[in-house]
């Protein structure tokens, strides 16, 4: 491909979802289905920007799946995807099992023969990931009971996708289909063999994560290279996927296995915010390619036949998943959202009808027909969506169910409290914390400290605490305290900045090194600012006195006093040290204000004086028999 | 060794609070004259807890190893200084000091040594104070009750707003002997407890305190 078509194409896919997408979020539909409109448009059938390429960029950006199931396992820890074991066989497998016998049945009563109609079956029993999981995380629906069984079912389907490639040569009704067809490089080898390959990647990305890729993370975030870190996340994902098709499993799969083994480790913050937007684009680049792929002119030519399957199609899927749902004792509200939401086609779906058609298992007429209708049910989904959004809960709820879905999910594992910077001050007020009760999640960019506090048990996230994307990994949304125990002042201000921009519910508590510090981070309207200089001093300070014969009460008074003084002359400063004039240098400046503080000093009285325990007036007063 | 010597011999606790002794008169010429004895302990609380922040654990030692207990401070409001109230709050625990199981402290004998800027006819319905000396101690008393203490009556330096430096040295003498006596043995506790004061009970009742001036807290 010429390097200007690369350009035009570009400009036709990135200006289309620019126009649509923000257009389709206004108009409440969801993002899916903005990128959806946007590849009908510039579809062949449509405006025809491009043409049959599109089903090309529909491969490569099906990668955009690939890295959302590491993305998914990064957020699910080993404990919690073995908890869930029981839904993804249970519910999962009777789904795929329950949808198949019921489409197969279908067509064979439409005349089919049994081949194809096993084939079209499983073809269409599996559900959309792309379209499902964004739609899901974008409503904040992914923690709720419908959302997690959702997941289970699109994990099952993931994993049966590798069995029903297997079996489909089997199906084939023309013998003469070419064997070396089957794709996998190890596919020649005997089937023990290939087992044993199958479980040498997974055991590679076991091992692999646990002990080649965090270590390997570790060098590259001690460069402090911030491009090397998101390409070595892309190599990771690239790596395993390509694994994967050697020993043909799923991609997505393997990935997804390499997320959960990643979960606990202290990069997977910094590997979500890096990988998220080439998701996004990918994910919206395979959305576009689905919308340029729907035949419109098949479907005009026969556009009863189309959408009666279609119809056909999710009312079947729609009605063995409510099923499974009331089985698997959804609330009813949930078993909507559950039903509804996975009773399309997905991109499976595509794969296998190619395959189908490469094996001859299925004539062309059906295989054009079932794609038609897995892409128009794909397009319909985020309707449905919105349907039971605005439709069905309201009816079955006050909306109380969801409410309690998103309070769990806080429980979860997010802290209230994030502490950025580890070093000898924010680890103090961790520990304090800590002994106190309260968990917190710290930040740090130092890889070394981060492994050392990791291994002592707290609970530490590499990664740059002044970027949004990377604080919101971290759960800054969900929390409500945050601590910068930073001791740069220029990142502070930076720190500040980004908080109260995008996260400005959150109570922001800052480490200042001296007054200086203090002044900016005032006049930046922080208002919880801690002098390091000040507490420790003003101690110190008070054990001189003691020396010097104070007693200790007096002492410890005099420091509180001296504390509290100095919080409200270092506040006053602020505001009027711009005043009087321009200063030349922040060294004259500093002298200035530092001349301005001790006469101050000097003059209030309240620094040295109470008058609490003296007798003398009171003598004086009552003494002299009045 | 000291208990073979004497067998009456007491062992004494003096729990201290003055917020600012360097400002005193009256209970630093006390101090001076506390014996610096092997039984005598001397425990200042605003010296050792500034912050407020009491070793209860030390504390209960402290208790245990003593017989006596004195609480020395000013009378201030007609109280204590803060302290000693956060010293009884955080120390007398449940079930150590009293309630059920709590009996550590049975048998022990507590009083007060306090001094005062309005003298004794200050301290009576008829004065400006209103109460005795021995109604605004209640308090105490019911506390060292509750702990199955021996509470006895205060010993008072009272009118310290017109004492001359040799009133001073005479009620720090007396106080002084006073330490000394029921270190020793010598002091009759039983005919402590009838009295008002216990300046009264080695004798030499409180001359000063019948002074004539009207004047003082």
């Amino acid at each position: 491909m010429a390097a200007s078509d690369f350009l035009a194409q570009s400009t036709v896919f990135l200006a289309a979802a620019v126009i649509c997408v923000p257009l389709a979020k206004r108009l409440g539909l969801g993002s899916v289905l903005g990128y959806l409109i946007a590849g009908m448009l510039i579809g062949p059938f449509v405006i025809g920007f491009i043409g049959e390429e599109g089903e090309d960029i529909m491969h490569f950006a099906e990668f955009g799946v690939v890295i959302m199931l590491f993305l998914i396992g990064l957020e699910l820890e080993p404990g919690k995807l073995w908890r869930l074991r029981k839904q993804i066989l249970g519910v999962g497998m009777s789904q795929v099992l329950a949808t198949a016998a019921a489409i197969m049945a279908v067509c064979i009563g439409l005349g089919l023969p049994w081949q194809t109609s096993l084939a079209v079956a499983l073809a269409l029993s599996l559900s959309s990931t792309a379209i499902v999981l964004q739609t899901l995380a974008e409503k904040d629906l992914m923690q709720s009971e419908g959302g997690q069984n959702s997941f289970s079912v699109l994990l099952f389907q993931d994993i049966a996708v590798i069995p029903i490639l297997a079996i489909l040569p089997l199906l084939a009704i023309n013998a003469a289909a070419d064997p070396s067809q089957s794709s996998t490089p190890i596919g020649e080898l005997p089937v023990g063999l290939q087992t044993l390959a199958v479980l040498a990647a997974v055991v590679i990305i076991v091992l692999g994560g646990r002990f080649l890729v965090v270590p390997l993370l570790r060098v590259i975030a001690r460069s402090r290279v911030r491009e090397l870190f998101t390409a070595t996340a892309l190599l990771i994902v690239v790596s395993i996927a390509y694994l994967m098709q050697v020993v043909g499993l799923s991609a997505a799969l393997g990935t997804f296995l390499a997320g959960v083994i990643l979960a606990n480790s202290e990069y997977r913050h910094e590997l979500e915010s890096d990988l998220e937007p080439i998701k996004g684009l990918l994910l919206g680049l395979f959305f576009i390619a689905v919308g340029a792929s729907i035949d419109f002119r098949l479907i005009a030519a026969s556009p009863l036949l189309i959408a009666s399957l279609t119809f056909a199609l999710m009312a079947i899927k729609f009605t063995v998943l409510f099923i499974i749902g009331k089985v698997f004792k959804l609330a009813i509200g949930q078993n909507f959202l559950f039903a509804l939401g996975l009773s399309q086609a997905g991109e499976f779906g595509f794969v296998i009808f190619s395959f189908v058609a490469r094996q001859n298992i299925a004539d062309s007429g059906v295989i054009s027909i079932g794609m038609a209708v897995v892409a128009l049910s794909m397009t319909l989904t985020p309707f449905l969506f919105i349907a039971n959004e605005k439709l069905i809960q309201p009816r079955l709820c006050d909306g109380t169910e969801k409410e309690e879905a998103r309070e769990s999910d806080e429980v979860g594992e997010t802290n209230r409290v994030i502490i950025a910077g580890f070093g000898h001050f924010g680890s103090t007020v961790g520990r304090f914390l800590r002994a106190n009760g309260i968990e917190a999640t710290f930040l740090d960019n130092d890889p070394d400290r981060v492994n050392f506090l990791r291994k002592m048990g707290f609970k530490v996230y590499y990664g740059d605490a002044t970027r949004p994307d990377f604080l919101l990994a971290a759960g800054a949304d969900k929390a409500s305290v945050f601590v910068s125990a930073l001791d740069s002042p220029e990142l502070n201000a930076r720190l500040a900045d980004t908080l109260r921009r995008f996260f400005p519910h959150l109570e922001i508590m800052m480490r200042a090194s001296n007054r200086y510090d203090a002044y900016e981070l005032f006049d930046m309207g922080v208002e919880n600012v801690y002098r390091e200089s000040l507490d420790t001093s003003v101690k110190l300070g008070v054990d001189v006195l003691k020396r010097f014969g104070f007693g200790a009460y007096t002492a410890t008074r005099a420091g509180q006093r001296f504390v509290k003084y100095d919080e409200t002359a270092v506040r006053e400063l602020a505001a009027h040290r711009h005043d009087e004039k321009e200063y030349i240098s922040r060294a004259r400046e500093a002298i200035a204000l530092q001349e301005q503080l001790l006469e101050r000093d000097m003059s209030d009285k309240t620094v040295s004086v109470d008058h609490a325990w003296d007798s003398e007036p009171l003598v004086r007063g009552f003494g002299a028999g009045e | 060794m000291d208990a073979i010597e004497n067998q009456n011999m007491r062992r004494i606790l003096i729990l201290f609070a003055h917020p600012r002794l360097e400002n005193s008169r009256i209970n630093r010429q006390l101090l001076v004259r506390i014996p610096a004895a092997e039984n005598v302990t001397f425990h200042d609380l605003y010296e050792n807890y500034p912050d407020f922040d009491i070793d209860v654990e030390h504390e209960k030692e402290l208790l245990l190893r003593h017989d006596v207990i004195i609480w020395q401070h000013p009378f201030y409001w007609y109280s204590s200084p803060p302290i000693l109230k956060q010293w009884i709050d955080m120390v007398l625990e449940y079930g150590w000091a009293y309630g059920t199981g709590g009996n550590r402290l049975k048998g022990k004998s507590i009083f007060n040594a306090i001094t005062t800027g309005g003298d004794a006819q200050a301290y009576c319905p008829e004065g400006y104070n209103c109460f005795t000396v021995t109604d605004f101690m209640r308090p105490f008393e019911q506390t060292a009750r509750l702990c199955l203490m021996d509470y006895l009556p205060p010993f008072a330096v009272m009118g310290t707003h017109r004492m001359s430096a040799d009133q001073i040295l005479e009620a720090a003498t007396e106080y002084g002997k006073l330490i000394e006596s029921i270190g020793n043995g010598e002091f009759d506790i039983e005919k402590a407890r009838g009295a008002t004061y216990l300046n009264e009970v080695n004798g030499e009742v409180g001359k000063r305190g019948k002074g004539k001036d009207d004047g003082g807290f």
